[in-house]
């Protein structure tokens, strides 16, 4: 078999090997090994990609036309390596958070998990809109049982919106558009300038490409973006990998992939039609930031915070320029290190003391220090001030949409901005420089280590080693891509 | 060679003569071995027949030796060699999987009628789809329907002898309907054998009798095919027999039944049809493509509102059956295939969930939604089996059920025709809707708490049930026999349409 079906076929393989496990050691132990396994067989793709080697394999021929064929091309290898890399740090924080809240069927849990990070991969490679297509869907009904693990009515009702709302629109708009594009064409395979150059014009062209913009619910651009509030009563490593990265960044990876390959950046910008999606993702921007800064629940507040900077890459897409691509690339790498850290950092709150609201957070700097930390330099990437990741992917950003003279776009983004401080900095300024409230049980100490003598709810001291450690490693990513952001912006450039 | 010769006969006849036999052997585990044998024999007469129709097209037999039109002629071409293999595989399946539930289900003394009706329904069936005679056709679809009725009033309960008395009520009618309009046509050209019908009825100078002969014919076998807004007989039927038999039925029975309408539509009506002047905006397809669509949506919106699971999934076959009639409406090759692959691959998934339902009411007693909770870690291979099924219903893609709906959605699109494309994918979410409550009782309520630990259902049950489950992901992905054939056959019939 070659490598890339190796790549898909690890973290399956991994899944039945994690089921099997009869020991919490073993099934933890295989985790790691199985996600380090496979983040070392997508590493060595990086040198041949650059080079511009673009290997394939095809797996099966479904229908004539259509075959299962991975391949990887820059945008797709900049998919992989960031879900296989925070596929490690994610491990590491999920094995230390199952322990420390002692979660049901953790064997299902580990398992499930991988399955979905194996169909992510599979999104990344896809070769041509049907396998995408395939793992897309897969990618759906994996996440579905961490959506719901905890088994509440609650969670049960979220599951339905999660379920509905991606399945509904991948079946009723996604799988009609590349249907469409089937009949206009008789392919499916990604074609650098695009297939549809020269087939489709004028408005239907704008028709089809909001089949697929909407159709892949999983960018989550408004008014699709339900589902994504509701999966937040996921467990905390769920939301973090997968509605962080795994999940939502396959949606825009394959709106980017669907701009570039299938439409074709040229005909997308010489048709005025095509351009009301800058307006849609400008507007989407803009909502959502408003929707987050009055949420209390600091992880509906990061979700909407997923859903603006979501719409940023996609903004950067529809500005049909090269340069504003590469930012809407880049930004997919910056986002995907910065938010996975504010999750976790509030998975690590949660499990350390039990708050879940931004209105608990007085003077918790003081009582997490590490995690506050971390959260606090993840929360100014989000806004972008250097030295982040977020500065640099915004700089992008800001630069194409200069180059494309899309003032609208440049308004949006330095307004958008400032929102993003808005909702971020209140809970930065009250975690360090507020005093702890004392409100949760009747405690009147409010000295440095006073809030430790809280009654059951708070419990005592930071959070556990393991999940500060992952926090720190994707806290160190944030850094790392200000200060070398070469390979993502290499491989993003070298898109066609 | 001569035994091969006479093979088209034999398919039908083996269990024609085999069925009575049963009675005869008397002991249950006996007529088991000898019915699956019996269809064992069937499947290999029906794949060597279509080895050789794929090999050297048309195979032409003449019953007696007398030539037709006067005598009876037996005409397999690809479409009857699919029908052919579809169903004797699914009785060999089914068969398998009968004893244990059988056992469980049937009094001990009428296990082997039981087996004698099963075999005279095959027989029925097979027969229908070999014949190339239109009134040996009706002997074939009565065989198939009086063994039905009885199989179906074998079910537990009274209410199986209810639900077996309307389907004979109504069945009777539409074989009546069938037989009326025969008479008419017959009247018209003095004919009875399809191609010679086909024949004469385009120099026919008689439109009217004609018109009047073809809708008695159609719409009598529209009841048998349960097309929307006759499919009444079909819920309670499914419902109340017993698991072995809805399965088969809901896999094979109206399959044939719409083989049956699409042979006589395109085969012996549509060259004669197309000559006639219809009132401007009625067209026979536009008819069809409307019924079929309608039943789609308000069979899916009732199978939502059902709270038992076989019925449930009956108005769900009901839905199905209407799009592939919509399909075949369309009238071009993709839309034909996309018809025909897609009667495959329902078969294939009415029947794993058809069979998983029968597990599930041997071990939890009941196949009521409520009684479901937690029965997915009841039975968790039973319940597996019926979520890969329930998923090849939705057509997820890389399930068997995706196949055909992916045809069909091209086939629409490929016409320009958007309502239909949007219809078909509305019918897929309503498909979602309703089997994901089954899902989320089975697996995420959790199970009452004076529930038995209850063990899985017996290997004989698992491994047929397993096989059929595997089956949607394997034609999934691999389409060269589903896909395939269907091309083939769809090819056979719309040959026959153009003249």
């Amino acid at each position: 078999m070659s490598v890339l079906a190796w790549i898909v076929a690890t973290p399956l393989l991994g899944a039945v090997l994690i089921a099997l496990a009869r020991r919490p050691f073993t099934r933890d132990l295989t985790l790691l090994l199985i996600a380090l396994a496979t983040l070392a067989q997508v590493l060595p793709l990086i040198s041949p990609v650059l080079a511009g080697e673009r290997p394939a394999v095809t797996l099966a021929t479904v229908m004539p036309g259509i075959d299962i064929t991975l391949s990887v091309e820059p945008l797709g290898l900049i998919f992989a390596l960031v879900a296989s890399i925070l596929w490690v740090v994610a491990s590491l924080y999920a094995i230390g958070y199952v322990r420390a809240n002692a979660l049901p069927a953790p064997k299902r849990f580990h398992a499930c998990f991988a399955l979905a990070i194996g169909a992510a991969l599979g999104v990344a490679l896809a070769d041509n809109l049907f396998t995408l297509f395939l793992f897309y869907e897969t990618l759906t009904l994996t996440t579905y049982p961490l959506v719901t693990h905890g088994g509440s009515p609650e969670a049960v009702r979220a599951g339905r919106v999660y379920l509905g709302i991606l399945l509904s629109t991948s079946i009723g708009l996604f799988l009609l558009g590349i249907v469409w594009v089937f009949s206009l064409t008789g392919r499916l395979d990604f074609v650098p300038g695009g297939l549809l150059n020269g087939v489709i014009e004028g408005p239907a062209l704008a028709v089809l490409l909001g089949l697929f913009v909407f159709g892949i619910g999983k960018a989550a651009l408004m008014p699709v973006h339900r589902w994504l509030p509701a999966a937040m009563v996921a467990p905390a490593p769920v939301s973090a990998l997968l509605h962080a990265v795994a999940v939502v960044k396959a949606g825009v990876f394959t709106v980017l992939k669907v701009i570039v390959y299938t439409f074709g950046p040229d005909l997308l910008a010489n048709t005025p039609a095509a351009h009301w999606l800058m307006y849609v993702a400008g507007f989407s921007v803009i909502a959502a930031s408003l929707i987050a800064w009055r949420q209390d629940n600091l992880k509906a507040r990061l979700a909407y915070s997923t859903i603006s900077q979501l719409a940023y890459i996609v903004l950067g897409a529809s500005l049909f320029v090269p340069a504003a691509l590469t930012g809407a690339a880049v930004h997919l790498v910056a986002h995907a290190f910065a938010k996975i850290t504010l999750f976790f950092a509030a998975g690590a709150i949660t499990t350390a003391t039990g708050m879940t609201r931004v209105s608990q957070m007085n003077g918790l700097g003081r009582r997490l220090p590490w995690t506050m930390a971390f959260f606090s330099i993840a929360a100014l990437s989000m806004i972008g001030v250097p030295p982040t990741a977020g500065f640099v992917s915004k700089w992008l950003l800001l630069g194409g949409a200069f180059d494309a003279q899309a003032w609208v776009a440049v308004g949006v983004l330095i307004l958008s901005t400032v929102l993003n401080a808005a909702y971020f900095l209140p809970i930065v300024h009250a975690a360090w420089f507020r005093p702890p409230s004392a409100d949760p049980p009747d405690d009147d100490s409010h000295e440095a280590h006073g809030a430790h003598a809280h009654g059951a709810v708070s419990r005592t001291g930071e959070a556990p080693f393991l999940l500060l450690l992952a926090m720190g490693l994707s806290t160190l990513g944030v850094g790392a891509l200000f200060v070398w952001p070469d390979l993502p912006v290499a491989l993003a450039r070298s898109l066609p | 060679m001569t035994l091969l010769a006479h093979l088209p006969p034999l398919q039908m006849v083996l269990p024609l003569m085999a069925g009575p036999v049963c009675l005869l052997l008397g002991r249950p585990r006996l007529c088991a071995v000898w019915a699956l044998a019996v269809a064992g024999a069937c499947l290999a007469i029906a794949l060597t027949l279509l080895g050789q129709i794929l090999d050297t097209g048309v195979i032409s037999y003449h019953v007696g030796g007398w030539e037709p039109p006067w005598g009876i002629e037996l005409r397999l071409d690809a479409l009857s060699g699919l029908m052919l293999s579809l169903v004797s595989a699914i009785a060999v399946v089914v068969l398998l999987y009968a004893p244990a539930s059988v056992r469980h289900e049937i009094p001990a003394d009428r296990q082997g009628l039981f087996y004698t009706l099963f075999l005279l329904n095959l027989a029925g069936l097979l027969g229908m789809c070999t014949t190339g005679d239109a009134f040996n056709l009706f002997v074939f679809l009565e065989i198939s329907s009086l063994s039905t009725y009885t199989l179906v009033s074998l079910g537990r309960g009274r209410s199986a002898l209810r639900a077996a008395y309307v389907y004979l009520v109504l069945g009777t009618v539409g074989a009546t309907f069938y037989v009326i309009g025969l008479g008419l046509l017959y009247m018209i050209t003095g004919t009875l054998n399809m191609v010679d019908l086909a024949q004469h009825l385009v120099n026919a100078d008689n439109p009217r009798t004609l018109l009047v002969g073809a809708g008695f014919v159609v719409v009598g076998l529209s009841i048998k095919l349960a097309l929307f807004p006759l499919h009444k007989w079909l819920p309670g039927a499914y419902t109340h027999a017993p698991s072995v038999v809805s399965a088969f039925m809901a896999a094979t029975g109206t399959k044939v039944a719409l083989y049956v309408l699409l042979r006589l539509a395109f085969t012996v009506l549509a060259p004669s049809f197309s000559a006639l002047h219809l009132p401007h905006p009625v067209t026979v397809e536009g008819m069809a493509l409307i019924l079929g669509l309608t039943g789609m949506i308000s069979a899916s919106v009732s199978a939502f509102l059902q709270t038992d699971l076989k019925r449930m999934l009956a108005y769900s076959s009901v839905a199905q059956i209407g799009l592939m009639v919509a399909g075949a409406a369309l009238l071009t090759p993709t839309s034909v295939t996309g018809s025909l692959v897609h009667l495959i691959n329902h078969a294939v998934l009415k029947a794993t969930v058809f069979l998983a339902l029968g597990g599930v009411l041997m071990r939890l007693g009941s196949v009521r939604l409520e009684d479901l909770a937690g029965a997915g870690r009841r039975l968790p291979l039973t319940m597996g089996a019926f979520l890969l099924g329930a998923l090849s219903l939705v057509g997820i893609p890389g399930t068997a059920g995706f196949i055909g709906k992916w045809t069909l959605l091209l086939a629409a699109l490929e016409q320009d025709r958007w309502g239909v494309a949007v219809l078909i994918g509305a019918g897929s979410l309503l498909t979602l809707a309703y089997v994901w409550r089954v899902v989320e009782v089975a697996w995420l309520r959790p199970a009452p708490a004076q529930a038995a630990r209850v063990p899985e259902i017996p290997l004989s049950m698992l491994v047929p049930l397993g096989v059929v489950g595997v089956a949607n992901l394997v034609f999934g992905v691999y389409t060269a026999p589903t896909l395939g054939l269907a091309r083939a056959a769809s090819t056979a019939l719309l040959g026959g349409a153009t003249p």
